[in-house]
């Protein structure tokens, strides 16, 4: 029988910069494939390319043998018999079940066309059951569980190809497990493998290597836009995996990683539980930067916004300088005042603010210190923002010009300026170098460093792992809102902590 | 360590370049539509009567609303409730003093008060319910002016005390009825508040990145209360004044007021202080567009003039506003 779906030496550039290089993929009527890499390795470029978002710049496809010419048309891929579900699932929380079920219908039928709901809820019923999935079809999609609405949008997904294709179609699950809790995974997996059942294809993009050990029959490995590999996953380990992940042997770099072990800890934490996270525990030492990271959903950038009391903790203390706080009380003025300074990673939007000058953006958290007699004096304002524009390198140093018109460099190293400025002791990053210049990068890879020598402990959230090994001392990977592995000393390499990150599983039961 | 003197401007070269004509575009428009208007009605337009009692007298009131309104608008909120609660102070000035011969002061402290309740009820919909302000003020609005018809009845309260009357209208320095002076002074002490204060500068980060004000430590929460809460207190220093310059309070007249404050704060926000609303923005627009209005009724062109251009003058410099953020929204765009 031929591959439901065939991708045939497909390349794709976006300026200069290739993101898929003569790549294949083949996946065979009612199987579920794998589809793995990092981020960047070009598998968001191949999905787009089926979507019909992306034209490729070569490369052939087939449906069942036949060939169709590429670059595929938007929206012409139900015809073709493929589905999609994305992370964000496209449901209406706001309407009910059978109504989001029949979107794609009510999309497509005439504005004057009738529709009998309780015809509608019957029917969604039977397919409900026909899929052994468990919905009513009268609830509201808001209130559902996150599981229930991922087996919404996949059910749906399925219908709509049916209905539009004749054969079992091919389904695209676009990383659908990210924010669902590890044991419900299992009912998404059941629904999989009903489909997988029926004849139909299922291509299962994802992080997670325990996920794909479990549901894929193959996997293709991307790395770099290339295909690094296609394997039959019962007969591949762990370790395979995830050297075609990385695409090396793991390296031993002595980098300039300083052990704390030993140094009373700074700031402590300790039970810390809030959206994403559940019963964290960190220490940092003064002068130490730990480094905090994981795959997509697995919770460890929510860790510096709960510290600083940014979004709710449901429990947890935090003891810095010998003071304990109750982090479900935090908030940002409690924070600020205990000597913690947040670096969001939203520059945009939690940074600062652009058509206000630097002057107003950087003083902001200390306007006090400025007043004299109840009347701000906008001079020493400025003088005191252009003088923290030379230290921290951020040009032109005019601090009346407005922040917007920085470069996100200059802008960065203005943020960190303005919170170093608030002499904190604990330090919480979020992707410290997002849209950052290479030459802004390395400075403030070293401002962070200077901070640190000068006493202030740092905790830095980020899933660029270079950036990582090159200014933590420690590292510390999550997986699923929880610590999964440590890594100090020799091991805060780039590839090691990558590795972590995929091997999450492996580390989870030695530590058990 | 890199100087780029071509790139910093200083502040007399800024004051000096396009940015001053931005600024003091519409102050010269006005002063160009009292030249023309006093050109072609050089007889009623120009005499003191007109200019210094009927435009600059009597448009204090809208000068004070439209003051009311901007304190919420540079923290990021609207409050519609404003003209309802102009409507109130002056009827509960007009009742005390008139109907129940309460001293005019404690009548326009009573009037305060009422004033500074609105602003409190309006502020915890606002800040501990997360309703929008836009609904909030629209719902309290209607419930006040309501509550303005129940009190008097429906009827025009007449015969103010002199006390209050004298000193709004009547009385005048350099000529000009006190009412436009207490309305500068209000204008003055906002400007200070909003530019020399840590307070507006605050105000300020809550309006424009209610997100980068709270993880900057600020109280967003309290901010935003408190700005309601200056609205309500400033609309009901507006009411008093209104009081004062008809000598009496009629139940629905006040409601007028709102769109014309509206117009008078956004066409405000593209002058003086471009992009900002600012109190003597709004002080300018209130008397550009009240000139306008005056002399072409003298003209002889009908009242429905007065919506015209109020109303079109609220849709074009929101559109203005609008124009000038995206020309920032360009410069925004990250250098790499």
């Amino acid at each position: 029988m031929p591959p439901a779906l065939s991708l045939r030496g497909v390349s794709k550039h976006f300026g200069g910069v290739r993101a898929l290089a003569d790549a294949d993929l083949s996946v065979l009527p009612g199987e579920v494939h794998g589809l793995l890499g990092e981020n960047g390795s070009g598998k968001s470029t191949l999905i787009k390319i089926l979507a019909g978002f992306h034209e490729p710049d070569s490369g052939e496809l087939e449906f069942s043998g036949r060939p169709v010419p590429l670059p595929l048309p938007p929206g012409r891929f139900r015809e073709l018999g493929i589905g999609f579900v994305h992370q964000d699932l496209a449901l209406v929380p706001s309407l009910t079940v059978v109504e989001n079920l029949r979107a794609g219908l009510i999309a497509r039928s005439s504005h004057l066309r009738p529709l009998s709901w309780g015809r509608e809820a019957r029917r969604a019923r039977e397919v409900f059951a026909r899929y052994g999935v468990r919905l009513d079809p009268t609830a509201v999609v808001g209130e559902l569980r996150p599981v229930d609405r991922a087996l919404l949008a996949i059910v749906r997904a399925v219908e709509e190809v049916r209905a539009e294709h004749e054969g079992p179609g091919i389904l695209v699950l676009d990383e659908p497990t990210v924010f669902l809790p590890r044991t419900e995974v299992e009912h998404l997996f059941a629904l999989v493998r009903e489909i997988a059942a029926t004849g139909g294809s299922v291509l299962f993009v994802s992080h997670d290597l325990d996920e794909i050990r479990e549901i894929t029959d193959r996997v293709t490995v991307l790395r770099d836009g290339h295909v690094a590999g296609t394997a039959v996953t019962s007969q591949t380990g762990e370790a395979a995996l995830v050297e075609m992940i990385i695409g090396r042997r793991l390296e031993q770099f002595s980098g300039a990683h300083r052990d704390h072990t030993g140094e009373a800890p700074a700031v402590t934490v300790t039970g810390l539980t809030g959206p994403g996270v559940r019963d964290v525990e960190l220490r940092v030492a003064a002068g130490e930067v730990l480094g905090l990271t994981g795959l997509a959903g697995s919770g460890f950038e929510a860790v510096p916004y709960l510290l600083a009391g940014a979004w709710p903790a449901e429990s947890g203390t935090l003891t810095l300088e010998g003071t304990e706080h109750d982090l479900t009380r935090m908030t940002p003025p409690a924070a600020l005042a205990a000597r913690m300074a947040l670096i969001p990673g939203d520059r945009q939007r939690d940074g600062a603010v652009g058509g206000l000058s630097v002057t107003d953006n950087l003083t902001l958290p200390q306007l006090p210190r400025f007043r004299e007699g109840g009347r701000l004096r906008r001079g020493r304002m400025h003088d005191h923002t252009g003088a923290l524009m030379e230290t921290f390198d951020v040009r032109p140093p005019n601090p009346r010009s407005d922040y917007g018109a920085f470069s996100g460099g200059n802008q960065q190293k203005a943020l960190l300026a303005k919170w170093l400025d608030t002499g904190p002791r604990l330090l919480l990053f979020h992707e410290p170098t997002q849209g950052v210049d290479v030459g802004a990068r390395q400075q403030i890879f070293a401002t962070i460093r200077a901070a640190a020598e000068a006493g202030a402990s740092m905790v830095c959230a980020s899933s660029d792992h270079e950036q990582l090994a090159q200014i933590c001392d420690r590292v510390l990977v999550f997986g699923r809102g929880r610590v999964i592995s440590e890594l100090r000393g020799d091991d805060v390499v780039k590839d090691r902590i990558t590795e972590q990150c995929y091997a999450g599983a492996e580390a989870r039961t030695a530590s058990a | 360590m890199s100087t780029a003197p071509a790139q910093a401007p200083s502040r007399v070269r800024s004051w000096l370049s396009r940015d001053m004509a931005e600024r003091l575009a519409l102050p010269v428009v006005w002063i160009a539509t009292i030249v023309v208007f006093g050109f072609l009605r050089p007889d009623t337009f120009l005499t003191t009567d007109n200019m210094f009692v009927n435009i600059l007298g009597t448009q204090a009131v809208q000068v004070m609303l439209a003051l009311a309104l901007i304190v919420p608008l540079v923290a990021g909120e609207y409050d519609i409730s404003v003209a309802a609660n102009l409507s109130l102070s002056a009827m509960i000035v007009a009742l005390l003093n008139v109907d129940h011969g309460v001293s005019i002061w404690i009548a326009i402290l009573a009037a305060l008060a009422a004033g500074a309740v609105i602003g409190i009820v309006n502020g915890g919909l606002i800040v501990l319910l997360g309703i929008d302000s836009f609904i909030v003020t629209l719902g309290t609005s209607t419930f006040i002016a309501g509550v303005v018809l129940w009190i008097s009845d429906s009827r025009t309260v007449g015969g103010i005390s002199g006390d209050l009357v004298n000193n709004v209208i009547i009385n005048k320095l350099l000529g000009i009825p006190l009412g436009f002076w207490y309305a500068l002074v209000f204008s003055a002490i906002l400007l200070y508040v909003l530019e020399f204060t840590a307070l507006g500068r605050r105000l300020l980060f809550v309006g424009r990145g209610r997100s980068v004000a709270r993880l900057s430590g600020l109280h967003v929460g309290r901010l935003r209360w408190g700005a309601m809460v200056a609205s309500g207190l400033l609309a009901a220093a507006a009411g008093v004044i209104y009081a004062g310059t008809t000598g009496s309070a009629d139940p629905t007249s006040g409601l007028n007021f709102l769109l014309p404050a509206f117009s008078a704060a956004f066409l405000g926000a593209t002058t003086i202080q471009p992009g900002r609303f600012n109190p003597f923005g709004a002080v300018v627009a209130v008397y550009f567009l009240a000139t306008g209005i005056t002399g072409l009724q003298q003209l002889g062109v009908d009242t429905f003039i007065q919506q015209l251009f109020y109303g079109g003058a609220l849709v074009l410099a929101v559109a203005l506003s609008q124009l000038a953020r995206k020309r920032n929204a360009i410069q925004f765009t990250p250098g790499e």
